[in-house]
């Protein structure tokens, strides 16, 4: 049986943004080092989906009509880790070895040693073929349960995204919901110097997919918008993508936007300015 | 989705596996899996644009709802294979070898392996049965590149009651499984039924006992050949082993069959840099057992031709092997240090098989290490 979380106010959601934030930097200083960007940036994305949307039991982590997320940009499970601990799936201290000697928590998420997470991932362009295997299975069983990816943007540089966009687009795999954390930052700078992937929307148009860009940072556009692709799936619609245009380490003012963020460690008085910032930025809704 | 066409039948009458082909046979490997899906609702079927070339169109028929037609985007199929098998299902994924072990090999390890998930991906069109294809569509490597996974099972089937007996016992692994097939109709079957064949086993399929012949899949028909021409011309009495589980490899089984023969040659229709001749000498090396073994196989990207010409070419049909394996037996009066210094078939042998093809012209540019060089002068 799913737990119901869909009576979460705004402001509980948004705190659950500021605790994720600070979990992150937690995760960061145990391992010396952190995702900051491309972690910070889906901080919205995965509460809405978590604690509003997903029908899920951390009783249960394998209930068989559950919905399905896969972090295909898997290197953001910092981000995820404190979600799935705060929901029950495994005990909050265990945050603490993160990324440690032997630890269930290593830098991509291992769907054999963490409960709670649907499929390992870690090499890029993976996540949506598996999302897709996922929905065709909830297909074939009849059921509602609905599969969710998260892709990166620089990510969808990844010709394998593609062929999944594609095969879905002409198949109308309904129950199946891309999210493209568009941070706008990949390792070596800009995704717009790297390989520029827009227009990003119209790409997944022309593979048959209904396409939205959403503010990746609203949880209230977020959260209208899953409701809206939840409609199209049980209309037999076409698979939607949200575009969520996001900003790489969204709530450190001070890396925000930064590309030599993407991965890099805050140390000593930055830590203090980090948090201060956190706590300062409400998570607009 | 409706079927929309009958299989092209290739006329090229000196290449065995088109011999008699006037269309789809009777009992394929989509016989085999919608005769397992009648009873089992769990499994599932996709194939990259190859319904027809890799047998499974019976499938669509019998079972549209669980066939998954991915188009030409092998990677992609693999990959929501691995989210069917996430979701209580048991794909069986098939494509040619190449597509499927090559291109695809960081689909299998990451979403096959890692994730210890049953997918069965078999690759069909193995080694250089491909022919005139050329390299991209020959599989040489595969085996090289699959034995290294971790929980990764390898098995190849010599035909189709090999295929049903080895799937018949796989199938339930928890894990994943990569099926090393040839085109479905090479020739005449080496089995009589498919109890014959029992994973993790080395099936041996003539006894003998002074040379252990080792091979895999299409190779069995011709090494037992081999094996009895051999026999048959008195002198050397060779035994054949199917090594049909390449992973998790037989080893205390081959030591202890290597124990009892003077030496062992391992034919493969691959390169022998990391195929199966590289594992049966791992293999007698950890059992502490000194047969001397010699490998025999593909040393380069290999020339182009009709399959059955290019097996000759290399030494892999059943006359090539019992030269092979006389020679190997040759090489034992030899001191160690000098026994392996040449290959048991050599550029001498390709040049010979090329001239009484009439290609004696083709011999200068394809026996060279610069290969076609002299011709694109």
């Amino acid at each position: 049986m799913a737990v119901e979380r869909s009576n979460q106010t705004p402001a509980e959601l948004a705190a659950h943004c500021v605790a994720v934030r600070e979990a992150i930097m937690q995760s960061a200083a145990i391992c010396g080092s952190g995702h900051y960007g491309p972690s910070f940036s889906c901080v919205e994305i995965l509460v809405s989906l978590y604690y509003q949307f997903m029908r899920l039991n951390p009783n249960e982590p394998s209930w068989a009509d559950r919905d399905r997320f896969i972090l295909s940009k898997g290197h953001a499970c910092s981000t995820l880790y404190p979600i799935l601990a705060d929901l029950g799936f495994f005990p909050k201290e265990e945050l603490r070895t993160f990324t440690r000697l032997g630890s269930r928590l290593g830098d991509h998420p291992d769907m054999r040693k963490v409960p709670g997470v649907d499929f390992s991932a870690g090499a890029l362009g993976h996540g949506l073929s598996i999302a897709l295997g996922m929905a065709l299975a909830a297909r074939l069983d009849e059921s509602n349960r609905r599969c969710v990816a998260l892709l990166g943007d620089g990510e969808l540089n990844e010709g394998q995204i593609w062929e999944a966009a594609a095969y879905a687009g002409a198949n109308k795999i309904s129950n199946l919901l891309a999210i493209v954390d568009a941070n706008k930052v990949c390792v070596d700078g800009a995704t717009e110097a790297v390989l520029d992937m827009e227009p990003i929307d119209a790409k997944w148009r022309a593979f048959g997919w209904h396409a939205e860009r959403v503010d990746g940072h609203s949880l209230s556009q977020l959260l209208d918008h899953y409701a809206e692709f939840e409609r199209r799936r049980a209309e037999g619609g076409p698979p939607t993508v949200l575009i969520g245009d996001t900003i790489s380490g969204k709530g450190v003012d001070f890396i925000e936007g930064k590309a030599e963020w993407h991965i890099g460690f805050l140390g000593g008085v930055d830590v203090e300015r980090a948090l201060e910032s956190i706590r300062r930025t409400q998570s607009a809704h | 989705m409706k079927l929309v066409r009958q299989p092209t039948v290739l006329q090229d009458e000196a290449s065995f596996d088109h011999e008699g082909r006037a269309g789809v046979p009777a009992r394929t490997l989509g016989t085999i899996l919608s005769n397992r899906a009648d009873t089992d609702s769990r499994l599932v079927v996709a194939t990259a644009d190859l319904a027809w070339s890799t047998f499974v169109a019976e499938f669509l028929e019998r079972h549209p709802r669980r066939f998954f037609q991915a188009g030409i985007s092998e990677r992609n199929m693999l990959g929501f294979a691995a989210g069917l098998a996430a979701s209580g299902y048991i794909p069986y994924v098939t494509t040619f070898s190449a597509f499927a072990s090559l291109q695809s090999l960081d689909v299998i390890r990451n979403d096959h392996a890692y994730t210890n998930l049953p997918v069965r991906t078999i690759g069909t069109h193995c080694g250089i049965s491909m022919g005139y294809f050329a390299s991209s569509h020959h599989a040489i490597e595969d085996i090289g590149a699959l034995r290294s996974i971790p929980n990764l099972t390898v098995v190849a089937a010599a035909d189709l009651n090999a295929m049903e007996g080895l799937l018949r016992d796989v199938h339930d692994l928890p894990g994943p499984v990569y099926i090393r097939f040839g085109r479905g109709a090479d020739g005449p079957p080496v089995y009589q039924a498919p109890n014959e064949v029992r994973f993790g086993e080395v099936t041996q399929v003539h006894e003998g006992r002074d040379i252990l012949l080792l091979t895999t899949g299409i190779g069995v028909h011709a090494a037992r050949d081999a094996a009895r021409a051999l026999g048959e011309e008195g002198g050397l009495s060779v035994t054949v082993g199917d090594l049909h589980t390449i992973r998790p490899f037989p080893i205390e089984r081959i030591a202890a069959l290597a124990a009892r023969h003077r030496a062992v040659v391992v034919a493969e229709d691959h390169v022998i840099d990391g195929g199966i001749g590289t594992s049966v000498q791992q293999a007698l090396l950890e059992c502490g057992v000194d047969t001397p073994v010699f490998k025999h196989g593909l040393r380069d990207f290999a020339i182009v031709g009709p399959p059955s010409h290019m097996y000759r070419y290399y030494g892999l049909d059943a006359l090539g092997m019992a030269i092979v394996v006389r020679r190997a037996a040759e090489r034992l009066e030899q001191p160690a240090s000098t026994r392996y210094r040449e290959a048991l078939w050599g550029s001498a042998d390709m040049a010979r098989i090329l001239a009484e093809q009439g290609r004696a012209d083709l011999e200068r540019q394809t026996s060279s290490s610069g290969r076609f060089a002299d011709a694109v002068r």
